[in-house]
């Protein structure tokens, strides 16, 4: 008995593949229809483009400074007023997005690199190589993750780059518990016990096969990741361990308010909302990322 | 239950051995001479050297970690370099401080959270839903630094409603007893502190509690609207019950556990985020200590007060830990 599931004559059966949508388009499509995702994408993109252009945009230097318009409340001239040393607080902001953008990036690139190594490697190998880095994980996650920062720029000294360090380190094991526990679920496919057959070397299977299937989680927890770690570089500097004056970073700048609190609450506010809106961005758009990339992780 | 708790405790002692290590080795860790570091540039020979016998730095380094470790063994955390006190003796009172900070922050936190949480769940896409949902966002992306200046500057500065920092008022100190201010005030009958120590925890607290507020809304909002599409609550309306009584009692039960995961993790959060908030503050805790510590280089009181902390934060999540086993008999722990 021959059973056809072609139901129209006229359109020869396909082979499944041809109809198939690519994962990354499907989330693509998923992403584009989540509006809270666009807008904090809307967010990011807006101070990507400010970082990029503040030089063009900003009406003043970053460092200039004139004493006669010292303290002056947000105006037509100046936007957001200026501080104790007559610097446009507009411009200072603008600059501000460079480098909290730069910490944010840059910092999770570190901890995103270092992190998804060695999950590869505890997910892979497994013994004693899982046991020494899961540990390690295990021992680090048991700090606060500020307290872990601080302690590491206590250590290192205090400055932007030390922030930044201390900041990767932190995040590590976030992404390495991630990577691993794909790893580990990747590794018992039908296509890597295949390669593993016909003598695939395991750095090839490793980097060819194992890596770009466990990169969605990653990518959603490098997005939020960033949110966190432009939260947690301002706190640095705003405890004094992290930019120096006079370095327009928003966590510097509200430190640097924080005397005026009284006499001059606009040096304060602006630095705030620009950090709370970048975050916001970031946390939307990784929202939305994770949505769309891996809805099992949604609660 | 027994066997999963031994197995438990038995996985906190490597956890814990790193925790040491990671803490003795910071100070080890300071580029070039510790002790010339500490003390400064214009320290003397013998003071340097005397300083580096105290620390124990002129030994071998695993004859430093073992009289290190067997001194945490025996209560002893060192002692502070700036003023020559036991550590052990004078971390109290700002640990007190600052488990008093966390816990106002956390019941905060769980009331508002979990409430709005459930009443978002049960209102679904109404204006509530939105209003709530919105303000968690915004709160989960809010620097606790910034607000806590917010705080001050309206309800202090402009309102004048709060004290802008500090734990007491200064003319009228409480008479330390536990050093948890608001229980030493009411063993005295002084309710006129207590009403002045609550306020003073008002603004520093509601900042501290932003964050995991905003956390743990999300997530019984979502947690609850799962288990509010389950067959069991829909017999239970159909049955006639009060929709009161479905949310909070059957919906609710089993809708704790996410729930509760994310409280225990945002309660050892919130130590971390304790530091900043009495920063701004001026509130004497734990943060307050090792950031004054980091100030003057004092390392022995820096490495004590983050490995209390830390410590403090495992055993959250261990206590945690042991509470999913005893709320919820399906988790199995294999």
């Amino acid at each position: 008995m021959e059973v056809s599931l072609n139901k129209n004559p006229q359109t020869p059966n396909l082979p499944e593949e041809d109809n198939a949508v690519s994962p990354w388009i499907e989330a693509w499509r998923s992403f584009r229809r989540n509006k809270l995702a666009i807008i904090g994408t809307c967010i990011v993109l807006f101070f990507i483009m400010i970082a990029i252009f503040a030089p063009y945009i900003a009406p003043s230097g970053i460092n200039e400074q004139v004493m006669a318009k010292r303290l002056l409340p947000p105006s037509s001239e100046h936007w957001f007023g200026t501080d104790d040393f007559g610097r446009d607080i507009f411009s200072r902001v603008l600059y501000g997005a460079r480098i909290s953008l730069w910490v944010g990036f840059l910092s999770v690139m570190g901890s995103l690199v270092v992190g998804t190594l060695l999950g590869i490697l505890a997910g892979y190998y497994g013994r004693w190589v899982d046991t020494i880095i899961s540990r390690t994980f295990d021992i680090m996650l048991a700090f606060p993750s500020i307290l872990l920062a601080i302690a590491i720029v206590a250590v290192l000294g205090p400055s932007l780059r030390n922030a930044l360090i201390a900041i990767a380190i932190i995040n590590i094991p976030n992404f390495g518990r991630l990577i691993r526990s794909k790893v580990l679920s990747v590794k018992q496919e039908e296509y890597i016990i295949a390669a593993r057959g016909i003598g695939m070397k395991n750095s090839r299977i490793l980097f060819k096969h194992v890596l770009p299937n466990s990169m969605a989680p990653v990518i959603v927890q490098g997005t939020l990741a960033i949110a966190t770690a432009i939260i947690e570089a301002a706190a640095l500097s705003f405890l004094g361990l992290g930019a120096e004056a006079p370095n327009p970073e928003w966590g510097k700048m509200l430190s640097d308010a924080r005397p005026l609190l009284t006499q001059a609450p606009w040096t304060m506010f602006f630095p705030g909302i620009a950090i709370m809106l970048t975050v916001l961005g970031f946390n939307l758009m990784g929202d939305g990322l994770r949505d769309a990339l891996d809805p099992r992780m949604k609660n | 239950m027994v066997s999963y708790t031994v197995r438990r405790l038995l996985s906190l002692i490597p956890v814990l051995l790193g925790l040491s290590l990671i803490v003795f080795f910071m100070i080890r860790a300071i580029p070039g001479d510790p002790a010339q570091i500490i003390l400064g540039q214009l320290a003397t020979k013998e003071a340097v050297a005397e300083l580096t016998a105290q620390l124990g730095l002129d030994q071998p380094w695993y004859i430093q970690y073992f009289t290190y470790l067997s001194g945490l063994f025996t209560g002893d955390l060192g002692e502070s370099i700036k003023t020559k006190t036991a550590i052990s003796e004078e971390i109290w009172p700002y640990l007190a401080a600052t488990l008093e900070l966390s816990f106002c922050a956390i019941v905060i936190a769980i009331f508002f959270g979990v409430n709005a949480g459930i009443i978002s769940a049960w209102y679904q896409n109404s204006w509530f839903d939105y209003i709530a949902m919105v303000l968690a966002l915004i709160g989960v992306s809010m620097p606790i630094f910034w607000l806590g200046l917010m705080e001050q500057w309206i309800f202090a500065i402009n309102l004048d409603w709060l004290p802008t920092s500090g734990r007491e008022e200064v003319r009228d100190p409480v008479s330390a007893i536990t050093n948890i201010y608001l229980i030493d005030t009411l063993i005295q009958g002084r309710f006129d502190q207590f009403i002045e120590v609550s306020k003073h925890l008002i603004l520093p607290s509601v900042a501290l509690a932003t964050i995991p507020m905003a956390i743990i809304a999300r997530i019984t909002r979502s947690s609850m609207l799962e288990v509010m599409r389950s067959d069991f609550i829909r017999t239970a309306r159909a049955k006639g019950l009060r929709m009161f009584w479905v949310v909070y009692k059957h919906s609710l039960k089993n809708a704790v556990i996410p729930v509760l995961t994310v409280i225990g993790l945002q309660t050892g959060l919130l130590l971390g985020g304790a530091i900043l908030t009495e920063t701004i503050f001026s509130w004497p805790g734990m943060g307050r200590y090792i950031y004054d510590a980091i100030g003057a280089r004092d390392y022995p009181v820096i490495q004590s007060g983050i490995l209390v902390i830390a410590f403090i934060f495992v055993m959250i999540n261990l206590f945690v830990d042991l509470l999913y086993a005893a709320i919820d008999p399906r988790i199995k722990y294999n």
